[in-house]
């Protein structure tokens, strides 16, 4: 055992997160670099021939000619047969954020392709050839852009200098349009399939050196464009990491101790073994890594099913001298013992918070705690990996970071990364658990131990039991008003838990720059620490769903204690149109916070009278680059009974790529925001998770959801991601809509811990 | 041996345990991949297919229980030559997935659904469709999804 004193403490978790962090500021990064260094860094040089395809197609709208030929290679993103299929490849993991239709959709653009040519195709894992490949922070969008952009004009330079050449004119009288090079002086034209050959083998010019298009002339960005597997989905193709086969596969499931950190002590191994279908039953110590293998008992079967039926006759008795003893209740316990005492420490602080409190003509306190919640995407963790005789890995798996995976695979297999070919699957949901590898780490060690390709299935027990966790907090507010009703000071006072002692556990941090920060003149964020040993992760809009609740709800407190309008409130304490942080795009601009609250505002019609028992509610927040205000409206019965009749997005992401996606987006991540604030929750105890399937993890259902009405300000800013950002602010604006229904101030999720359902 | 009528063929299940789902003989043993595990409790739905018309959670269905029973899974809702029905169409024109790994038993329920009822209410929806779960919460498309087909059907 290592000297960890947690096992949620995890320095590769945090690595990782790192990673991603770095990554995040990467697109400034690029526009400094010049573009030829940018494209070199990138492998978007290389050009020629290619024959045969690697990978799943998908969408084919274009009817292919039987006697088509083999494709020309503009470069990682665009192939062009000489029928005339625009070849796109979709370099990220799609987890349901819609990245494998809007990520080409950008080169389509520049491309001038028509989509009813593309056949998008999605891209094997190189980072050499197509930087980083992930799905997390909502980052495919922003780090994407410039790139994509620029592949997308590269290759149409170079079919306008194909098509130039061959008409022996100047390349600059030439256009393209609809997968064809124009020139309109002599009125001649050239498919792209027609020039593909010539084009790919001529130069490739430097991205500096191609023009990118003027938003203006955008024929495709901004359109509804229908999802690219939407066929092969209604059609029930094999297109999930689960319904991945290879032949002599076998099945395997894994059981770990429900409590994170025990051990099998004694397991009836022969047992299970003579149960029908079973090929091998053993254990594996792993590397007691929550991100890679903790020890438990494999089960390996001739069928998914025989492998689950042998599991039942499984008896193991766990040594849990090391494994977490975690307790909900415990932690409630301790959090409001921490308030009463001093903070471990202080993250954020402006002006002088303890002397506005004193000096202001009102203060007023609050607590606000949310629960831990899981992942629960709906495909269950699964991974087929096939290690070979010659110590080659090959692994199918619905992760969010391929890259990742393949490094872990390879120090799981021990064998070099290049040995490890992983290929990517359309995911089951993600939202953000399978930025964990665990799942991949456990396949890649028993097909190592039975030799055979192995397809590793975990159930939902498994899935809601081994989660990477949201973390529950606290949050103990104290605010003050001045004599005019305008926020003088905010202090809030975090309460949070932690591994080692000194760090907050993997996405139970509270940062810098959370709202009103600097805005509210005088402010304070103190941070304390509980013990913890669950691992945690990131889920949809990290630390900002949960944060968004306490603070939103609490500005609302502030506005009705001063007896002010909510908007008008909110509006002030943005003040001046500004950046925050000129040239930081992960720091809110005032301007464009204040856009989305007013339009959110009118649509909704803000003011309106309302029925007895019903009520609107207000939410802003920033996150993941992207400003979103959000109204509810909701009517409460006597006996708590929550009808969310209508929920008004106003969203700046700048310029809408898909704008059906980008409204399926919204509207599910209001929905995810709605569901999970209204009665989700896992509680611990003796280190045991307590919800461990749907039927005590109410997921909503049909007919609560409400009705979504989606704007966009589609400004004239860098376009960036669209899959979380909408999610923070829908629970306060619910929560604030119950107080404005019916008085009751909730301070706590879910709901259901205060005695609300859904009508 | 369970005998059952798949999509239109005669399938025997050779040695497959008869206490073995619906679900996992139709995955793993026939390779019709399409219908879906989700909580393997029926809570989901996403393991919906047709038994004998109705729509049925065949991760908690024994295969011995509906011997010879006719199983219409995802693979065969459209027709024999690949025509899509007008859910499907619907589906797809409204994109309504995200993930989509909810869809195959959502298409199966809303089926199922139509073939009762040719216009549902809203009301009629919603309460054909609450057991099947969508993570993703694509809700509010599978309903306009469902009213458009059913339009498209000529009622
Ligand atoms: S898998 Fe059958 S209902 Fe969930
Ligand atoms: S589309 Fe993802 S679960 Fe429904």
């Amino acid at each position: 055992m290592t000297t960890r004193t947690s096992w949620a403490h995890n320095p590769a978790a945090k690595k990782l997160m790192e990673e991603i962090e770095a990554r995040r500021a990467l697109p400034a990064v690029v526009r400094g670099a010049s573009r030829r260094q940018f494209f070199k860094m990138t492998g978007l040089a290389g050009a020629g021939l290619v024959i045969g395809m690697a990978g799943a197609c998908s969408k084919q709208n274009g009817a292919v000619a039987a006697s088509d030929g083999p494709a020309a290679d503009f470069n990682p993103y665009v192939q062009i047969t000489p029928a005339g299929v625009i070849r796109i490849f979709a370099k990220n993991p799609e987890i349901g954020q819609g990245v494998k239709t809007s990520l080409p959709m950008i080169v389509a653009e520049e491309l001038d392709a028509k989509w009813e040519d593309v056949e998008v195709v999605q891209s094997e894992i190189d980072e050499s050839r197509y930087g980083p490949q992930f799905a997390g922070g909502s980052l495919s969008t922003p780090m994407n852009w410039d790139r994509l952009r620029q592949a997308g004009a590269i290759a149409k330079a170079m079919l306008i200098a194909a098509a130039a050449a061959e008409w022996d004119v100047a390349a600059s009288e030439c256009s393209a349009r609809d997968s064809a090079v124009h020139h309109e002086a002599s009125d001649k034209s050239l498919s792209y399939g027609a020039l593909a050959e010539a084009a790919a083998k001529g130069p490739v010019p430097a991205a500096d050196a191609v023009k990118l298009k003027d938003r203006s002339d955008y024929r495709l960005l901004g359109k509804r464009i229908t999802g690219v597997d939407n066929e092969a989905i209604v059609t029930g193709k094999p297109l999930f990491g689960i319904d991945q086969t290879v032949p002599g596969m076998v099945y395997a499931t894994y059981v770990k101790c429900p409590a994170v950190g025990g051990r099998p002590a004694t397991v009836n191994i022969e047992e299970v073994k003579a149960r029908p279908g079973v090929i091998d039953v053993f254990t594996i110590d792993g590397d007691g890594d929550p991100l890679s293998v903790m020890p438990g008992v494999a089960i390996v079967a001739k069928s998914t099913w025989a492998a689950f039926a042998a599991r039942r006759a499984l008896n193991v008795e766990w040594d849990e001298s090391d494994a977490s003893k975690d307790s909900t209740s415990a932690s409630d316990e301790a959090a409001m013992t921490r308030a009463t005492q001093a903070p471990d420490s202080t993250v954020e602080s402006f002006g002088d918070v303890e002397a506005a409190l004193s000096g202001a003509a009102k203060t007023i306190e609050a607590s606000y705690a949310y629960a831990f919640v899981s992942h629960a995407q709906l495909e269950p963790e699964n991974t087929l990996a096939h290690y070979k005789e010659d110590g080659a890995l090959e692994i199918w798996s619905p992760t969010q970071t391929p890259q990742g995976a393949v490094d872990l695979a390879a120090k799981v297999a021990g064998v070099e990364p290049e040995k490890v070919t992983l290929h990517q699957t359309r995911i089951g949901g993600g939202f953000g658990r399978r930025l964990m590898n665990d799942y991949v780490a456990e396949a890649v060690a028993i097909t190592k131990r039975v030799g055979k390709p192995v397809k590793l299935q975990w159930t939902r027990e498994d899935d809601m039991q081994h989660d990477f966790y949201r973390p529950g907090g606290y949050h103990f507010f104290k605010g003050g008003l001045d004599g005019d009703g305008r926020l003088a000071a905010w202090r809030n006072h975090f309460v949070t838990f932690s591994g080692d002692g000194e760090s907050p556990i993997t996405a139970g941090d509270i940062g810098k720059g959370v709202f009103p920060g600097e805005l509210a003149g005088n402010y304070k964020v103190e941070r304390s620490l509980l013990d913890w040993n669950t691992p945690s992760g990131w889920w949809r809009a990290p630390s900002s769903c949960t944060i968004a609740f306490a603070t939103q709800c609490f500005a609302h407190e502030l506005a009705i204690a001063a007896g002010r309008d909510h908007k008008e409130f909110l509006l002030e304490i943005m003040g001046e149109p500004r950046w925050l942080k000129e040239g930081d795009p992960g720091v809110m601009n005032t301007g464009r916070a204040a856009a989305v609250i007013n339009l959110a505002c009118e649509k909704a019609a803000w003011g309106r009278m309302m029925p007895k028992g019903a009520g609107l509610g207000l939410a802003f927040y920033f996150s993941h680059q992207g400003h979103f205000a959000e109204v509810a409206e909701v009517s409460v019965s006597d006996d708590k009974a929550v009808t969310v009749h209508k929920v008004w997005v106003a969203a700046d992401i700048g310029p809408v790529i898909n704008m059906s996606g980008a409204e399926n987006q919204c509207e599910g991540s209001v929905m995810d925001g709605l569901s999970t604030m209204m009665g989700l929750e896992v509680n611990f105890e003796n280190g045991r998770a307590l919800e461990t399937n749907f039927d005590r993890y109410p997921i909503m259902r049909m007919r609560h959801a409400p009705e979504v009405d989606v704007h966009f300000i589609q400004s004239d800013f860098p376009p960036t991601g669209a899959g979380e950002p909408a999610l923070p602010p829908l629970a306060p604006a619910v929560a604030n809509a119950i107080f404005a229904a019916t008085g009751d101030r909730v301070r706590q999720l879910p709901l259901s811990r205060s005695g609300y359902r859904f009508a | 041996m369970v005998k059952l009528v798949v999509n239109g063929r005669e399938q025997e299940l050779g040695d497959v345990d008869p206490q073995t789902p619906l679900l996992w003989a139709l995955r793993d043993e026939l390779g019709l991949v399409g219908t879906k595990f989700g909580c393997g409790i029926a809570q989901c739905g996403a393991c919906t297919v047709h038994v004998d018309g109705r729509p049925t959670r065949s991760c908690v269905t024994p295969v011995g229980a509906i011997d010879g029973a006719k199983v219409t899974t995802i693979e065969g809702l459209a027709g024999e030559d690949g025509a899509l029905t007008p859910l499907q169409q619907a589906w797809i024109d409204e994109d309504v997935a995200q993930c989509g790994y909810c869809q195959a038993g959502q298409l199966m329920a809303a089926s199922a659904l139509l073939a009762d009822n040719p216009s549902p209410s809203d009301e009629d929806i919603d309460n054909a469709m609450s057991g099947n779960l969508c993570r993703c919460a694509t809700y509010k498309r599978i309903r306009k999804a469902i009213h458009i087909a059913a339009k498209g059907n000529g009622q």
